[in-house]
């Protein structure tokens, strides 16, 4: 049954104590055929089942998860969003993305938080400068939002900032108002609740094993509840894929490794934007809760522990505190790891393989985030028709042999 | 943050050190001669298991001298450390703890250190 929120129904539910919300899906005992199976319980597996049902009319639909839903990545990151990528191919895909996340709330009548409450990108020296200014312009082409900001704006942003008084001063910034942030637990929620509403199976803690396959055609998942039969199987498994890719034969360009998060005690509204910065490598941003949210980079090698090396923390914290002197004696809560698949140039794979009726969505690296709903929505429609959309036809596994790379390394706005 | 026994100077923060991918790959002796398909996989794709990785690093901020080391990538166990010029240790050396390809080690994702 359709399940609607409104202030009625949530007048209604206080009126109970709340106690009569009932379950947001179900939870069914996996059957043994699917149309479609995905593998992967996160924000962008979700989302490609509900696009499957609600766009391209699939009916027979499992997404499988090996923990609970959006125990991954999509729980684990820093929850930005923007699109000004410097490349054509991914200002396009994010710009796409972005576009969904502005109705995204409404279409799925669950709160997403979405905030567009704007994305700084700092520049410290004079090639910040350059690459910034032509970032800024590439994305201004593309019809994107972006404009350079010079340092008394940014002042104006972020009185808190210090931009003069540190080893890397601040000269100016990218600034794209549409950027900002959204709830990641709510994505996940929301998509499954939507999907489960239109017949998707949402099987939780059934890990898949391996992928079955015979003379280049796909016949199946093992999984921990048994076999399941399917003839499209999609792998949105993030740090995982490459595990999986290999048990049906299938190598990947993508190496995984360790990407830390971390957030503070709660304080008072101090910063109501995102900043980010390359050079310095910090990016903060503060939840509705108070906290700062605080992103660190990746560790310098391969690794599945979910937690990362306490070097990479310490340097973050270091250009945290010299941007922002106020936040110098401020404690620090939490601290984690997520496992993100890193191409070699940093754009994602959204693509069929040599393996019929196997689909990837992967490679998001450390930005996979922001594009939920585009990704998940191209991705749909390259499983339903077996053909790329056009929007994600540039981002294809061919693009490793045949040498069209999307280079985002340093030109998306944040060091990969 | 781990420990990496350097052969030439000994045990030593992993800050210390920097990871250059995986070990023992190998340059096509004719480049010229391979297709589009083959160099791309030569120059893109690296081996990623979850498990026993063969991987080379660099004592950048010690000796400066590059060696190979196989760690289990679900623990950040590091179970052998051996120099460049030596053979590549045989997979059957190893064990392999993980429950099943994609699942989590016996001690808990990356608690090794602390759960012995």
């Amino acid at each position: 049954m359709k399940k609607k929120y409104s202030i009625t129904s949530l007048i209604q539910n206080s009126l109970s104590d709340n106690e009569n919300w009932g379950k947001m899906w179900r939870s069914p005992n996996p059957k043994k055929h699917y149309d479609v199976v995905i593998v992967g319980g996160g924000g962008h597996g979700l989302g490609t089942a509900y696009y499957l049902a609600k766009h391209h009319g699939v009916k027979n639909i499992a997404v499988i998860e090996k923990g609970w839903l959006g125990s991954g990545n999509t729980g684990r990151n820093t929850t930005i969003i923007r699109s000004n990528y410097l490349w054509d191919e991914s200002a396009h895909l994010y710009d796409h993305a972005v576009k969904l996340w502005e109705n995204l709330s409404e279409d799925l009548n669950y709160n997403m938080m979405f905030s567009q409450r704007g994305v700084l990108n700092l520049a410290h020296n004079e090639h910040d400068i350059k690459e910034i200014k032509r970032r800024v312009s590439a994305n201004r082409l593309n019809g994107l939002d972006t404009m350079w900001l010079d340092k008394k704006e940014i002042k104006d942003l972020v009185p808190i900032m210090n931009t003069d008084n540190l080893r890397y001063p601040v000269l100016g910034a990218a600034y794209q108002p549409r950027g900002g942030v959204a709830r990641h637990d709510a994505v996940a929620w929301g998509y499954a609740m939507r999907a489960d509403e239109l017949g998707v199976d949402i099987i939780q803690n059934c890990e898949v094993k391996g992928i079955k396959t015979d003379n280049y055609k796909v016949e199946g998942v093992e999984t921990t509840k048994g076999f399941i039969k399917s003839s499209k199987i999609g792998v949105v498994a993030s740090g995982h894929t490459s595990v999986l890719a290999a048990t049906a034969g299938v190598r990947l360009p993508l190496q995984s490794r360790p990407l830390q998060a971390l957030v503070s005690e709660p304080i008072k509204p101090v910063i109501n934007t995102v900043v980010m910065s390359n050079a310095v490598h910090a990016y903060v941003s503060q939840s509705d809760k108070g906290e700062l949210v605080i992103g660190a980079g990746t560790d310098g090698y391969n690794s599945f522990t979910q937690r990362g090396g306490y070097d990479v923390i310490e340097e973050t914290v270091r250009a945290i505190v010299e941007l922002y002197p106020i936040f110098g004696k401020m404690k620090m809560l939490r601290q984690w790891g997520g496992i993100v698949d890193i191409c070699p140039d940093a754009s994602p794979i959204i693509s069929k393989c040599d393996v019929e009726g196997l689909y990837f969505n992967c490679g998001w690296g450390t930005g996979g985030f922001k594009a939920t709903p585009g990704s998940a929505n191209v991705f749909a429609h390259t499983i339903a028709k077996d053909e790329p959309h056009k929007i994600n036809a540039p981002f294809a596994l061919s693009r490793f042999s045949d040498g069209r790379l999307i280079d985002e390394h340093g030109a998306a706005a944040v060091a990969h | 943050m781990i420990l990496i026994k350097c052969p030439y100077c000994g045990e030593r923060d992993q800050s210390e050190f920097e990871n250059g991918g995986e070990a023992h790959v190998i340059r096509p002796k004719n480049p010229e001669s391979l297709s589009d398909k083959d160099w791309g996989e030569y120059v893109f794709y690296r081996n990623n298991p979850k498990g026993i990785f063969y991987e080379r690093w660099v004592h950048s901020h010690g000796c400066k001298k590059w060696f190979n080391a196989v760690r289990n990538t679900s623990t950040d166990q590091i179970l052998k450390v051996y120099k460049v010029n030596e053979k590549r240790p045989d997979l059957s050396e190893f064990q392999n703890t993980l429950k099943s390809p994609s699942g989590e080690p016996s001690v808990g994702s990356g608690n090794f250190a602390v759960k012995k």
